[in-house]
């Protein structure tokens, strides 16, 4: 078969899988940031959660993916539906990168800076979130990144429980020995990588060049 | 510990505006740093902390705007202590410039100065105005450097924008840790003469700390010498000339041969 031919008969699988496959993401790291920021920020304020917070984040990631999947299987309400369970592992594993570069962020902001803040009398609040964070953006972003490529990798075993995304194809094709079928799925996972790697580290070169 | 001398109290009523009583300051860990200090710095007098590194020059300076608490005693500030000041409202009254200027780098020039305005909720005019008059009253055009941003400027022009952002919401005091310390030496003269007419046009109660003999006898009305934490007097700059302390004879002995360097090489 040639490529017209697959894409013609594939092509529109392709794209719904490439957006599920979007979405599953996209999901993900919303979650992620949403978690992975305020214990970024907890740890550095309270030094004592690092170890708990950034080891439990390691064990996390160090866990097999499929593994992790059906860990998460009996929680009751994450296992009830297969891209709930999905988005669930994935945010899991996105924490760690998150977690750290906010942590290393803000304790790489100028000691100078912070005790000029607190001498102005500004609010613990007002130096984090006026000076430490703007200050931490472009190694923040630098840890989405990172979680990001990742996920998009990962998120292709969601397939196996279910979830869709472009692992569908993957895993199709291995069960019918088929190379089309797999490439199918994994080239439009590496584009979306490389993608969102690209678009990324742009914005994060933009954050560190404005100052 | 000895008894307060009615004297002080007197002076406190009239015009000390800050004021140290028996105020000692330990570390966590047990670490003496200050060790039942006593002075009073009176309303519009410049007073140089002076002392080597770890004299706790910096630590005194600290206690008076409330980012440290004393260990034993009380720092009082306009007759109350600091530990009954709301210490955002205190810092917010209290002008601070660091050695490392501590300019906030994602912000312009206009916005550092205007940081405190800004966090007291001034009208946007009226922090316009303050901005450009701050600016110009360092000494630079605010037309040229509103809109830069720190790492735009050379190490005076961010000494003067340190001192500009201190100075902005009026405050009545100011405390200076080094300001002029991290300059090479040609700068650090010129922005320390700009500075002293400064002072005389301000009329500021200010504390600066430093460790640099000809800053003191320039800059202050009084100079308070520190050594291992404990003060061991406080001289009017002609006084320090005279002074018995070893360490005073140190650093004029120290002042006395750059005269005569100076002199030979002329």
């Amino acid at each position: 078969m040639s490529l017209f031919q697959f894409l013609a008969r594939h092509g529109d699988e392709i794209l719904r899988a490439t957006s599920e496959h979007i979405w599953l993401v996209g999901l993900t790291m919303l979650l992620a940031i949403a978690i992975g920021v305020p214990l970024g920020i907890l740890v550095t304020r309270r030094p004592w959660l690092s170890k708990p917070i950034l080891g439990g984040a390691n064990v996390a990631e160090t866990i097999p993916s499929l593994a992790l999947f059906g860990f998460l299987l009996p929680v009751p309400w994450l296992g009830d539906r297969a891209d709930r369970l999905a988005i669930a592992a994935l945010t899991l594993y996105a924490l760690l990168p998150i977690i750290r570069n906010t942590a290393a962020g803000i304790a790489t902001v100028d000691p100078a800076v912070r005790e000029a803040a607190r001498g102005m009398g500004m609010t613990e609040l007002q130096i984090l979130f006026q000076v430490e964070l703007p200050l931490s953006l472009s190694t923040v972003i630098a840890g989405v990144r990172i979680a990001t490529v990742l996920t998009i990798g990962v998120a292709t075993i969601a397939a196996a429980v279910g979830a869709g995304g472009l692992g569908e194809f993957i895993f199709r094709g291995l069960a019918m020995v088929n190379d089309q079928l797999i490439l199918a799925g994994a080239i439009p996972a590496a584009a979306l990588a490389l993608v969102a790697d690209f678009m990324l580290s742009v914005l994060e070169r933009r954050l560190r060049l404005a100052r | 510990m000895l008894p307060r001398l009615p004297r002080m109290s007197v002076e406190t009523d009239r015009k000390a505006i800050i004021e140290f009583r028996n105020v000692g300051y330990r570390l966590p860990a047990g670490q003496s740093l200050l060790n039942n200090v006593n002075f009073s710095v009176l309303r519009g007098e410049t007073l140089v902390l002076i002392g080597r590194s770890g004299a706790g020059k910096t630590t005194a300076l600290k206690l008076i705007n409330r980012l440290l608490e004393p260990s034993d005693g009380e720092v009082h500030i306009e007759g109350r202590p600091t530990i009954r000041w709301d210490p955002i409202l205190l810092r917010r009254r209290i002008g601070y410039v660091i050695q490392d200027t501590g300019l906030f780098p994602h912000f312009t020039v206009e916005q550092n100065v205007s940081l405190v305005p800004r966090l007291e909720h001034w009208s946007e005019e009226r922090i316009g105005s303050r901005s450009k008059e701050l600016l110009a009253l360092v000494g630079l055009e605010p037309g040229k450097f509103l809109q830069r941003y720190p790492h735009e400027l050379s190490g005076g022009q961010r000494q003067r924008v340190g001192v500009a952002r201190a100075l902005a919401a009026d405050p009545q005091i100011l405390l200076m840790d080094e300001p002029f310390g991290a300059l090479d030496p040609l700068t650090r003269g010129e922005v320390r003469r700009e500075f002293h007419d400064l002072e005389q046009q301000l009329g500021k109660t200010i504390v600066i700390v430093t460790h640099d003999i000809s800053e003191a006898l320039l800059l202050g009305t009084r100079i308070g010498l520190l050594e291992a934490g404990e003060l061991r007097g406080i001289y009017s700059p002609r006084e320090f000339l005279r002074a018995p302390e070893p360490v005073a004879a140190a650093y004029i002995a120290q002042l006395r041969m750059l005269k005569e360097a100076e002199q030979d090489n002329s």
